[in-house]
């Protein structure tokens, strides 16, 4: 049961992360980033991550996708056309080599990394939002109040690149 | 669990195919965007396959990086747009206009 919700939800990402590729129009992108981050979401609980998932959600799928698509419709972007001096015969070259390259890459992973049993849903109970706060406010405390300051550096800077004369 | 692993290469390698093709400059952040997110999916992975959960915590802070990676991304992209009408990398590849 967990290895066939684990293929469906890979397989949604993997094509929503080729249609984000593929697609033209940035709306588009757009809505197969918000497939790839949802089917994460599911994979996330799967793992354990209760509170992970449900951030991933709120704060990736809401928060930082609505920013996006807010800017595209914005800046009403259209649908980009072709490139100068871009030969076909590069685009099927680099299609290939990252498919070579992925094959690579999952041999070393199946080959080097030691025999684990799979994924079973509930074997980590770690990732519940007490053990999550727990952690983050004790041992991670330092570089939680350092993000504070990054996210406040981030407010200033939006707020001087978005004034009106620059 | 290396299947876990080997999604995440793939979602990595697509985000970098994204990165390098694409010439909207909206999309080349998506792409971006989607490999912080296979990362992540590495850090649950190992998060769970080490009975710890530091990488629930490294993952969160890629998140809280990224919400402030977008809103200055987007605001640097507005100015940008304001200035020279365009979206499209090839035409904004001078940084002194």
């Amino acid at each position: 049961m967990t290895a066939l919700i684990f293929f469906i939800f890979a397989g949604i990402a993997v094509f929503c992360g080729i249609s984000l590729v593929v697609q033209t129009h940035p709306i588009a992108s757009a809505l197969s980033l918000i497939g790839v981050m949802g089917s994460l979401a599911i994979l996330y609980l799967q793992l354990g991550g209760e509170f992970i998932a449900a951030a991933q959600v709120i704060v990736y799928a809401g928060a930082i996708m609505v920013l996006f698509v807010f800017v595209i419709m914005l800046l009403n972007a259209g649908a980009e056309g072709r490139s100068l001096g871009a030969s076909p015969f590069a685009k099927y070259l680099g299609i290939l080599l990252l498919a070579a390259f992925l094959g690579l890459i999952s041999f070393v992973i199946q080959a080097m990394l030691p025999r684990t049993e799979g994924v079973v849903f509930g074997a980590f109970q770690g990732g519940t939002a007490l053990e999550f706060g727990r952690k983050l406010f004790t041992v991670y405390l330092l570089p939680f109040e350092i993000t504070s300051v990054l996210i406040l550096i981030a407010i200033v800077g939006a707020m001087v690149l978005a004034r009106k004369e620059l | 669990m290396s299947w876990y692993l080997i999604l995440s290469a793939i979602l990595f390698g697509l985000g970098v195919a994204g990165f390098i093709y694409r010439r909207n400059v909206i999309t080349v952040f998506m792409s971006i965007e989607l490999m912080l997110n296979a990362v992540n999916l590495t850090f649950i992975t190992f998060s769970y396959t080490l009975k710890k959960v530091d990488g629930h915590i490294f993952s969160f802070f890629v998140m809280v990086v990224a919400a402030a990676e977008a809103a200055v991304g987007l605001a640097i992209i507005l100015t940008v747009f304001k200035n020279r009408e365009t979206l499209m990398i090839d035409d904004i590849s001078s940084m002194k206009y």
